[in-house]
């Protein structure tokens, strides 16, 4: 359950390597026991502002707080109260899981039977308590996440940052991720993350910034974004790709907030969908498919940025 | 599931200090945090140890005997006065004792350093954590010293069985070995870390310490160089640990040699401490 006590508080947050801004004079709020979530597409600054949060990377400009604590003065005391997942598997695949644990707790100066017992209990919870023993390099990549997961909880963290928790998985292991990452959310647990999924910022997150382009484009829970910046349905039209630009032009006065013309769709953002797929066939438009959804962050991020998330 | 809560502190931060205080005393507090990374050497090596063992005993009864004694016969029937009237294996030993101090260096300060910021990124993770680019770097030597601490005793045991201990000063060059290797260790990876290739390294070893290996009085008396290049010779850190190495296990030391050498190897080392400290930073905090 959110609070309203501030654990990050960044003001015109800027982030520079050389010319490139990676991250432009960002500012947001954090509060103790909320999900937050920086959703964008891949170059939109997301790891650069995490990397900041993880006082791994100095501030080029702006102020960020963490814990009520300057992010560089005392990087190093914020530190011991975070917990990580980077984008990228930073573990120690020639040594064990139950290795893993054990240095990373050494990390935080955590005594011997502390982390041991930390340790079971963790891979109870990320389900690889039956891998104890094994070297890292033979687990799959959804089973090198948890453990990443695990190993970020053994200081039991206040805040726990996951950049891109479940890129580069597949489905199945996605869920199994998301589903632990929800029981830590119902425990309580301060979680900040990044992704490029919408349907994962949707699951997860409480409440979210829309990052393009190193600003934030939008912030708002995932409801009041898409109540927002969407209508309540959409109406997806497919036509054979002959016909797509005839259908676009022939449904130019169908009544709708918004249309967009994708390469290979168009959506007419609508209160009614079924109304407006009516509407459609009414003009003697045919399409090969048609699909009535409700809006999603997709819609809003296109809305916002003219493109798509995942491109 | 439904086990007791896992994990994260829901909320009420108990306050804790997440950087405990170690019971380490004053000289050595700042290396406490160190402690904790060469903790994590000490844990690496524990699968490897066997094999590395094997090959710090191989090298040297490798050399000892090819050269000490093989070629050593040789030499010693025309005569050793330009030896310091000692046999060749008396001779060599001492410098090869030096030499293995620096090559167990550059084996710890290049790959193992590119592996952990490149290839493993567990200096990455390590990172994330209460400890600093600079404790990661200490912890780094802190390993290195153990391995050439590791590495000298060895050769002495060999050297010694070899017949080629001549004097109690012998003890006295674990410590020089193992300043010596420092004095590789730190400048190199200082280096080591601001790499993404391992191609850098193949240079090294080939301009760099094989020259070094050959050149520095290891094998002959710098002395036999042409007057021109011997004060190159003389400024590398390995004629330092060489001469030095070789005063002791002769049991001839002077002093004021002794505070040159010393000197010498102990600015680099800490030279390279300080840069290091610098270049892994700006590596690891991007």
């Amino acid at each position: 359950m959110p609070t309203t006590e501030v654990l990050i508080r960044a003001r015109n947050l800027t982030k520079r390597f050389g010319e490139f801004t990676a991250v432009d004079g960002i500012g947001f709020e954090l509060h103790r026991g909320e999900a937050f979530g920086f959703l964008g597409p891949n170059g939109a600054g997301k790891s650069s502002t995490m990397r900041m949060i993880g006082c791994v990377s100095p501030p080029t400009g702006g102020e960020l707080s963490i814990l009520g604590m300057d992010s560089v003065a005392q990087g190093q005391v914020i530190r011991g109260r975070l917990g990580v997942v980077p984008q990228e598997d930073t573990l120690d695949v020639e040594l064990t899981v139950r290795e893993n644990l054990l240095i990373y707790g050494r990390y935080f100066g955590l005594p011997r039977d502390l982390i041991a017992e930390r340790t079971s209990r963790l891979l109870n919870f990320v389900q690889l308590a039956d891998r104890a023993g094994d070297q890292v390099e033979s687990l799959s990549g959804g089973m090198k996440r948890r453990l990443t997961i695990a190993r970020s909880l053994i200081n039991e963290p206040e805040i726990l940052l996951l950049d891109e928790p479940t890129t580069g998985l597949d489905p199945q292991a996605r869920h199994v991720v998301w589903d632990r990452l929800f029981r830590l959310k119902q425990q309580g647990v301060t979680l900040v993350l990044t992704t490029h999924y919408m349907d994962e910022a949707e699951q997860l997150c409480d409440r979210l910034v829309v990052m393009d382009g190193g600003r934030i484009a939008a912030e708002g829970s995932p409801r009041e974004l898409i109540e927002r910046y969407s209508t309540p349905e959409v109406l997806e039209l497919r036509f054979h790709p002959s016909d797509h630009d005839q259908a676009a032009e022939k449904l130019a006065d169908v009544p709708a907030d918004r249309a967009e013309i994708l390469a290979d769709r168009l959506l007419l953002y609508v209160p009614d969908g079924d109304a407006a797929l009516a509407a459609v066939r009414a003009r003697g438009v045919d399409p090969l498919t048609s699909l009535v959804r409700r809006s999603t962050l997709e819609d809003v991020f296109l809305r916002l940025t003219g493109r798509r998330l995942e491109d | 599931m439904g086990s007791p809560a896992v994990s994260a502190r829901p909320r009420s931060p108990a306050p804790r200090s997440p950087v405990p205080r170690s019971p380490v005393p004053w000289p050595l507090a700042p290396w406490s945090l160190a402690l904790r990374a060469f903790r994590f050497w000490l844990t690496n090596y524990r699968r490897t140890w066997r094999g590395s063992i094997y090959s710090s005993v191989a090298s040297p009864v490798l050399y000892l005997g090819a050269m000490g004694l093989g070629l050593g016969t040789l030499v010693d029937q025309h005569g050793t006065a330009r030896l310091g009237g000692v046999s060749y294996l008396a001779f060599l030993a001492p410098g090869l004792l030096a030499a293995t101090a620096m090559q167990t260096a550059m084996g710890e300060a290049t790959y193992p350093v590119l592996a952990s910021v490149k290839w493993l990124k567990t200096y990455q993770a390590a990172a994330a954590t209460p400890l600093r680019p600079a404790d990661l770097m200490r912890g780094h030597l802190l390993f290195t010293a153990m391995r050439l601490l590791m590495n000298c005793a060895i050769f002495l045991v060999v050297m010694t069985a070899f017949g080629a201990a001549r004097s109690l000063w012998l003890l006295a060059t674990i410590p020089v070995c193992l300043l010596t290797g420092l004095a590789f260790a730190a400048p190199i990876e200082a280096f080591a870390i601001t790499r993404n290739k391992d191609s850098s390294f193949a240079m090294l070893y080939r301009f760099f310490l094989i020259p070094l290996f050959l050149f520095s009085g290891t094998f002959f008396p710098v002395s036999q160089l042409p007057g021109w290049i011997r004060p190159v010779a003389y400024a590398t850190p390995l004629w330092h640990g060489v001469a030095l190495c070789r005063s002791l296990s002769l049991g001839t030391p002077d002093l004021g040699g002794a505070l040159v050498h010393v000197s010498y190897l102990a600015v680099l080392a800490l030279a390279g401490l300080l840069i290091g400290q610098r270049t892994y930073r700006r590596r690891l905090y991007v």
